[in-house]
C-alpha cells in the first residue's frame, strides 16, 4: 500500500516537477517555425565554415570571358561585373555576415551587460549616470549611430563590428539594469547582502543566472538586426572592403547592373532575408519557450 | 501632470548634454590629424596647417574644444562642411522637408497597413488570417529595406516601368511627379513601420479583449462590432499612439538607406554622401539633430499618452 502511494506521488514528481530548463528546451524543440529558423541558421553556418570546400569557384577568381553571364548549370547564381561566380561569392559572404553578427552582438552583451548590472546594483548615482548615458546613446538610432562610429573609425570589417557592437550595447544595458533592480528587491539578494557578499558576488551569483533566459532572446534578436547593420554598413562601403566578398558590397555593386543582371542582387540580397529570418524565428520561438506565462507552447 | 513634465524635462537636459559629449567625442575616433585632410593638396605647409588648426581649436585642450563647439552648437552654428564649405545647419535644414515628406508617406502606408491588420489578427487569434498577417509581418521585419528597394526598381521600374527608378521632384514644383517619385521609398520605408505597428496592435488588442468592461459589453449583449471597434481598440490605440510617435522619429532618420537607393536627396543621403566625402562636421551635425529630434519626439509622444489617458492627467 504504501510502496503504491510512493510510486504514484514519484510518478507525478517527475510529470510536474520537469525543471524550468527542460521544460523550456521541450518547448522550444516543439515550436515548428523555431526548428525551422534553427535549421536554417545551421545551415547557413556550415555554409560559411565549409565554403572552401563547397564553394564551386574561387570566389576572387575574375574572368573575362564570362562578366555578367546569367544564371546556369555551371554557374548556379551567375556571374558578376567581374566574371567571378557569385554562388561562391554568396557562400563566402556569409562569413563576413554570420562572424559580424555574432561577434558584434557577443561584444554588445559583453559590454552592455557588466555595465547594467553595476548600474542596478552599485548604488543611485552611478545607476543615474549609466542610465543617462545609455539613454543618450538610444536616442540615436542604431543605424545612424552604428554608420557614424564606423565612418570616424575608418572603412575595415573589424570597425564595423566594433561600430555595431558599441551601438547595440545600450540594449543589454537596460535589460541587465532592469533584471538587477528587480533582483535587488528580493529577499535572496537581500539575504546575500546581509551576510556581506561584494556587489559583483551578487551580481554574478544572483542576478546573472537570472538573466540568462531573457538575455538569450534579445541577443538572438540582436544578431538578426546586427546581420542588417553589417550588410548596410558594407552597402555603403563601411564594413568588409573589396574584393573580399560580404553580401552587403555585392548589392551595392549589383544596383549599377540592375537592368542587364538582376540576378546579381536577388541572390545576396536572399542570403541576407533569409538569415535574418531565421535568427527571427529562432528567437520568437526562445521567447515563447522562456516565457513561463506565455500561452502559446 | 506639470510634475511629471517637470521632471521629463529634467531628464531630457542631461540626455541632450550626454549626445553633445557623444557627439563630439566622434572625432577622436579619427585616425590622423583633421588639419592634414582639411589642407587637402596644401598639407605641406606648416603655415596653412597652424592656421587650420588655430580655426578649429584642434590646439587647444580638449575640454575647452567640446565648450567652444557646444557653445556655437547652442546658437545654431554646426560648423561648416568640409566637401562644400556650407553651414551644416543650413545643410540639414535644407534636406529636412524632403525627409519629412517621405516620413510622413511612410508613416500613413504603416498606419493604414499595420493597425487594421493588427485589429484583425488580434479578434482572429490563432486562426488563418492571424498566421498569414503575422506571417507577413515576419517577413516585413526580416527584409532588409534596402533590398526591398532594390528589389521593387526592378519590378516597378526595370521590367513594368510604371515608375523612374530614382530621382526626386518636389510636390511645390508638380504634385504628381512627386508622388511617382517617392511612393517606392515610402512603400519600402512604410512596410517596416507597418510590421512594428502590427504586432504593436495585435498585443495590445489581445490585452484590451481580455479585460473586464469588454465581458461587460458583450454580456450586454452590444455587437462584436461596438465591442472591438469603441471598447477595445479605443483603449489598445493608447500605447499604439505613443509608439506611433517614436516610429515616426525613426523614419525621418532611418531612411538613410532608402534614400540613398532612390537618390532621393535628403537627411539620410546628406549623411551617406558625407561619409563618402570625409566630411565629418556634417556627420556630426546629422547625429546630433536625429537625436534632438528623436528625443523631441519621445516627448510628444509622452504628452499625447497623458492626453488620450484621463487616468494620468491628474497624477
Amino acid at each position: 500500500m504504501s510502496t503504491t502511494a510512493a510510486k504514484t506521488t514519484g510518478s507525478l514528481a517527475i510529470e510536474t516537477g520537469e525543471s524550468p530548463g527542460r521544460r523550456a528546451l521541450r518547448r522550444f524543440l516543439e515550436h515548428k517555425l523555431a526548428m525551422f529558423g534553427l535549421v536554417v541558421v545551421v545551415i547557413f553556418i556550415a555554409a560559411a565554415l565549409l565554403a572552401p570546400w563547397i564553394a564551386p569557384f574561387d570566389p576572387l577568381e575574375t574572368s573575362w570571358t564570362r562578366i555578367r553571364k546569367p544564371p546556369s548549370l555551371t554557374h548556379l547564381f551567375g556571374t558578376d561585373e567581374n566574371g567571378r561566380d557569385v554562388l561562391s561569392r554568396v557562400l563566402f559572404g556569409a562569413r563576413a555576415s554570420l562572424t559580424a553578427g555574432v561577434i558584434a552582438v557577443g561584444g554588445a552583451v559583453l559590454i552592455g551587460v557588466p555595465v547594467g548590472l553595476l548600474a542596478g546594483l552599485g548604488g543611485k548615482w552611478l545607476d543615474i549616470v549609466i542610465s543617462r548615458i545609455a539613454d543618450a546613446m538610444l536616442s540615436i538610432p542604431f543605424l545612424i549611430l552604428a554608420i557614424a562610429l564606423a565612418a570616424f573609425l575608418g572603412p575595415a570589417l573589424e570597425n564595423a563590428m566594433i561600430a555595431i557592437a558599441v551601438s547595440a550595447s545600450p540594449i543589454f544595458v537596460r535589460l541587465a539594469r532592469g533584471m538587477a533592480l528587480e533582483a535587488r528587491s528580493t529577499d535572496w539578494v537581500e539575504a546575500a547582502r546581509a551576510l556581506g557578499n561584494p556587489i559583483w558576488r551578487i551580481g554574478v551569483m544572483h542576478v546573472l543566472p537570472n538573466i540568462v533566459p531573457p538575455l538569450l532572446v534579445q541577443a538572438t534578436l540582436a544578431i538578426a538586426e546586427a546581420i542588417i547593420a553589417e550588410a548596410s554598413l558594407s552597402f555603403l562601403g563601411l564594413g568588409q572592403q573589396p574584393p573580399q566578398p560580404s553580401w552587403g558590397s555585392m548589392l551595392n555593386s549589383a544596383q549599377r547592373f540592375i537592368e542587364g543582371a538582376p540576378w546579381l542582387a536577388i541572390f545576396p540580397g536572399l542570403a541576407i532575408f533569409l538569415v535574418v529570418l531565421a535568427f527571427n524565428l529562432v528567437g520568437d520561438g526562445l521567447r515563447d519557450a522562456l516565457d513561463p506565462r506565455s500561452q502559446r507552447r | 501632470m506639470w510634475g511629471f513634465l517637470l521632471r521629463r524635462l529634467g531628464q531630457v537636459i542631461p540626455t541632450l548634454i550626454i549626445v553633445s559629449i557623444l557627439v563630439f567625442a566622434l572625432q577622436q575616433l579619427m585616425p590622423g590629424d583633421p588639419a592634414l585632410i582639411l589642407a587637402g593638396e596644401e598639407r605641406g605647409d606648416p603655415e596653412v596647417l597652424a592656421q587650420i588648426r588655430a580655426e578649429l581649436r584642434l590646439d587647444q585642450p580638449l575640454a575647452s574644444q567640446y565648450l567652444h563647439w557646444i557653445w556655437r552648437a547652442l546658437h545654431g552654428d554646426l560648423g561648416f562642411s568640409w566637401r562644400i564649405r556650407l553651414p551644416v545647419g543650413e545643410l540639414i535644414l535644407e534636406k529636412l522637408p524632403v525627409t519629412f515628406q517621405l516620413a510622413s508617406m511612410s508613416f500613413v502606408i504603416g498606419v493604414v497597413i499595420g493597425v487594421p491588420c493588427g485589429v484583425l489578427s488580434a479578434v482572429w487569434r490563432d486562426r488563418p488570417v492571424d498566421w498569414l498577417i503575422n506571417g507577413i509581418a515576419l517577413f516585413g521585419i526580416s527584409t532588409p529595406n534596402f533590398w526591398l528597394g532594390i528589389m521593387m526598381i526592378l519590378l516597378f521600374s526595370v521590367e513594368l516601368g510604371w515608375l523612374p527608378p530614382s530621382g526626386y521632384v518636389s510636390p511645390w514644383e508638380d504634385p504628381l511627379m512627386s508622388l511617382q517619385t517617392t511612393i517606392m521609398p515610402a512603400f519600402v520605408l512604410g512596410t517596416g513601420v507597418a510590421s512594428v505597428l502590427m504586432r504593436h496592435t495585435r498585443a495590445a488588442m489581445l490585452g484590451a479583449l481580455s479585460q473586464d468592461y469588454v465581458r461587460t459589453a458583450r454580456a450586454k449583449g452590444l455587437s462584436e462590432r461596438i465591442v472591438v471597434g469603441k471598447h477595445a481598440l479605443r483603449n489598445a490605440l493608447v500605447p499604439v499612439v505613443t509608439l506611433g510617435t517614436i516610429e515616426f522619429g525613426r523614419l525621418l532618420a532611418g531612411a538613410v538607406l532608402t534614400e540613398q537607393i532612390f537618390s532621393i536627396p535628403g537627411f539620410g543621403k546628406l549623411v551617406v554622401d558625407a561619409v563618402f566625402n570625409r566630411d565629418y562636421p556634417v556627420v556630426q551635425g546629422v547625429v546630433m539633430a536625429t537625436a534632438l529630434i528623436f528625443i523631441l519626439l519621445s516627448l510628444i509622444a509622452d504628452l499625447l499618452y497623458m492626453a488620450i489617458n484621463p487616468r494620468l492627467r491628474t497624477a
